[in-house]
């Protein structure tokens, strides 16, 4: 891994679980972020919407997912950026998902890319493939990650942030 | 009350802290937009699909040779 590959944050769900995790006061010094997600949901919904700067306006997406015995495109329904294991899946599993944002510092509009998968020993479990993008100029200062369907993050859940430099 | 776990990445500090009443209606009508926009984005796949079907009964093709013609 490159040296310029660098953590600037984890965090772990404690025992409570929790609704969001939030990375704040993201330095502007790298010019891209990366983000790594193990979790687990505690409802049946998987998906885990991001948001930037707390705002969950202007995302759009094109999506492409696999469940094991088909495979489906989407377009309208955005922010699904990470996938978790759902409570319904194997006990003690977790969904992993690698986010990667580009030139988060730009005025420009920004572009992520993720690549997810749910984790379960039967006949369905996930995986993703997805392009997105915040229609929004602002540096991008915040990222959170909100369970879907108001579900909670399980314990032992982790988020951890890093931060790319192009040189 | 559900919580959130904030990292401010210029300390390390974590801090877990209660949702708001904001916070809490912004989570549940998300979700349920984002709901109703999968179910709109399912039917309108499935409505897709019996287009295709009723396309291919009148040229006298069936569902697996349509299938085939589409793999």
């Amino acid at each position: 891994m490159a040296n310029t590959f660098v953590a600037i944050a984890t965090v772990t769900v404690g025992s409570g679980g929790a609704a969001n995790i939030e990375f704040t006061s993201i330095p502007a010094t790298y010019t891209d972020l990366v983000i790594l997600i193990s979790a687990r949901s505690t409802g049946a919904d998987p998906n885990i919407m991001i948001r930037f700067n707390s705002s969950s306006s202007n995302f759009s997406q094109k999506r492409l997912v696999g469940d094991g015995s088909s495979a489906a495109s989407y377009g309208t329904y955005g922010e699904w950026s990470a996938w978790a294991s759902a409570s319904t899946d194997t006990a003690s599993t977790f969904g992993n998902s690698l986010i990667y944002i580009s030139n988060y510092g730009s005025s420009n509009y920004k572009s992520l890319s993720s690549d997810a998968v749910s984790e379960n020993n039967g006949t369905t479990a996930y995986m993703t493939l997805g392009a997105e993008l915040w229609s929004n100029t602002a540096a991008i200062t915040s990222v959170s990650f909100v369970m879907g369907s108001s579900n909670n993050f399980s314990q032992h859940s982790t988020a951890t942030l890093y931060g790319i430099k192009n040189s | 009350m559900p919580t959130k776990l904030v990292v401010d990445c210029s300390t390390g500090a974590v801090e877990e802290i209660e949702l708001t009443a904001e916070e809490i209606a912004q989570r549940e009508a998300d979700a349920e937009a984002a709901a109703q926009a999968k179910a709109d984005e399912e039917a309108a796949a499935a409505a897709k699909q019996a287009e295709k079907e009723a396309i291919a009964a009148r040229l006298g093709l069936s569902a697996e040779e349509l299938s085939t013609l589409l793999s």
